[in-house]
């Protein structure tokens, strides 16, 4: 892949690297990491097991420019165990989002690719999870923002689902999967008529980013480009979600509506059409800027 | 323990919590000094509905009852799984419940979480570990997925993570890795009213369970790496 850093050629996100991704994201050269590889940081759990060990233990913090902008960034790679959740890579996460309550940058961007916790340290992985939610939580109470980018090739699955929910804004692509229980997992504990997670078709419509953002539950979708992400991220860093009784109210009565509305359906197509979206059979194969204006009177959610 | 042993060890004076579709709700304790209960029993696995039940909860006590402590009490054995749930977007009525406790506690509510039974993964993440304190009764079981399961999953021989999990609290489930990792407080023992009045007595504190988890042996970097990111320790 080329080109990542000049605009007009198109470069996937969900292609790149996470050290790509987030040098495509924030201004050209403004990325200064914080415990780089060169600091050999590595999951102390991976050796029993007899599992490589990655130097950066998968997640890449630190801070740089977005629009001339303080921010801080962190980005999951996938490429190491799917971007899971150990002990290493949760503390990375949730010490910059405490460093961000402190130094006060003008929000926080988590680019998100993760199967979720990492089995190989289970029990870490799943408490790291938790220190990660709180910790986003905790730095949006202070008022700075945290933002979700998800567009990378393992979706946001697991806890890592729940953490993409806790920050202010998701901007999604098509590609980048949202949920909990993700289709492998889904097809192992309940069976292929439940989920058959070979059928990819399927697998777009419950879990990618066209559902989501027809849902509400992403405020932006994008093309599987990295400048499309940055704009993103521009467009959302003004975006806060109060932390709060009114902001709380506002979204159970949203939650509760959706059930009321379309608790009903077993599949996406049925939400689609139940939703009033015109020819529900056609959302799939519509590109970003067709699709947004077939949903426009029919998505659920803030603007 | 059942629900209902829990529930009259900790309020001898009397509760009216009911138990419905494996949800519980109501409160415990003495006139003036009441608790709020909600949680979940059975080894509820939490969908939709049921999360956006205690969610309510949570927001009815933070409406209603300024002040008044929230006592969680978990027996679940995680997230239901079900492709309706994934439709309709179950990680997000997760983190709208996480929320919801995250400001019943800015708001100066006690949050304090007791697993009596199962806690595990999404339900664990949402309403368990949202708490100021969390603790746990004996017998309980804290888990992310069993060992035969994650065996499948990972491609290690379950004989492999079954001696990897003697030596190391990270893998197998239960209640002694997660009191060692820091996750888990304190094991509450009987009488459980006496442990419930001295957890209400506590002020509030920081997230505190990477520095516990060191402490005890069982995380040894999560507190450090998070400082070393962050600059310095945390306020």
């Amino acid at each position: 892949m080329t080109g990542v850093e000049s605009r007009p050629a198109r470069a996937s996100f969900r292609e790149a690297t996470a050290r790509r991704r987030l040098a495509a994201v924030l201004d050209p050269g403004s990325f200064r990491e914080i415990l780089p590889p060169s600091e050999r940081v590595t999951s102390p759990h991976l050796a029993a097991l007899d599992q490589p060990v990655a130097f950066d233990d998968g997640a890449i913090v630190g801070e740089g420019l977005l629009g001339g902008q303080k921010v801080f960034a962190a980005a999951q790679e996938g490429a190491f165990l799917g971007g899971a959740v150990g002990e290493v890579h949760g503390a990375k996460l949730a010490g910059l989002l405490s460093r961000a309550e402190r130094e006060r940058p003008a929000g926080v961007l988590l680019l998100l690719d993760s199967g979720g916790v990492r089995l190989q340290e289970a029990n870490a992985g799943l408490l790291a999870v938790s220190e990660v939610m709180r910790a986003v939580l905790s730095a949006r109470s202070s008022g700075v923002p945290v933002v979700a980018l998800i567009g990378g090739g393992w979706g946001c699955f697991g806890g890592m689902g729940i953490v993409a929910r806790c920050c202010d804004a998701v901007a999604m692509s098509e590609e980048g999967r949202l949920g909990i229980t993700g289709p492998e997992v889904l097809e192992t504990t309940k069976g292929v008529e439940e989920l058959d997670a070979s059928d990819r078709a399927l697998v777009w419509r419950t879990y990618g980013g066209k559902h989501r953002y027809l849902l509400g539950e992403a405020d932006r979708l994008v093309e599987d480009d990295v400048a499309a992400f940055r704009a993103a991220a521009l467009d959302l860093l003004g975006r806060r979600r109060e932390v709060g009784l009114g902001a709380l109210d506002a979204a159970h009565r949203r939650l509760a509506a959706r059930l009321f509305e379309l608790g009903a359906c077993a599949d996406a197509t049925e939400v689609w059409a139940r939703a009033g979206v015109p020819e529900p059979a056609r959302l799939p194969v519509l590109e970003v800027g067709e699709f947004l204006r077939a949903v426009a009177s029919a998505r659920r959610g803030e603007p | 323990m059942t629900a209902s042993e829990i529930l009259a060890s900790l309020f001898p004076a009397g509760h009216s919590v009911r138990e419905e579709g494996g949800l519980l709700a109501g409160t415990g304790g003495a006139p003036g000094a009441e608790v709020a209960v909600l949680g979940t029993a059975l080894g509820l696995e939490v969908g939709v509905e049921s999360a956006l039940a205690l969610a309510a909860g949570v927001l009815d006590v933070i409406r209603l009852h300024p002040g008044r402590p929230i006592l969680a009490l978990l027996d679940s054995r995680g997230q239901r799984m079900s492709r309706r749930d994934e439709v309709l977007g179950l990680n997000g009525y997760l983190a709208h419940l996480a929320e919801a406790v995250e400001v019943a506690r800015r708001a100066g509510h006690r949050v304090i979480a007791l697993v009596y039974g199962e806690a595990s993964s999404g339900s664990a993440l949402a309403l368990g570990f949202m708490a100021d304190e969390v603790h746990a009764v004996p017998g309980a079981r804290l888990s992310v997925m069993n060992l035969p399961a994650m065996a499948r999953v990972t491609k290690i021989p379950l004989e492999r993570l079954e001696e990897a999990s003697r030596a190391s609290p990270v893998l197998a489930p239960g209640l002694e890795p997660y009191v060692r990792l820091g996750g888990v407080e304190s094991v509450w023992r009987p009488p459980l009213a006496e442990a419930l009045a001295a957890a209400l007595a506590r002020p509030a504190g920081p997230d505190r369970r990477a520095a516990r988890g060191e402490e005890r042996g069982g995380r040894l970097l999560a507190r450090p790496v998070a400082d070393r990111v962050r600059g310095g320790p945390a306020r």
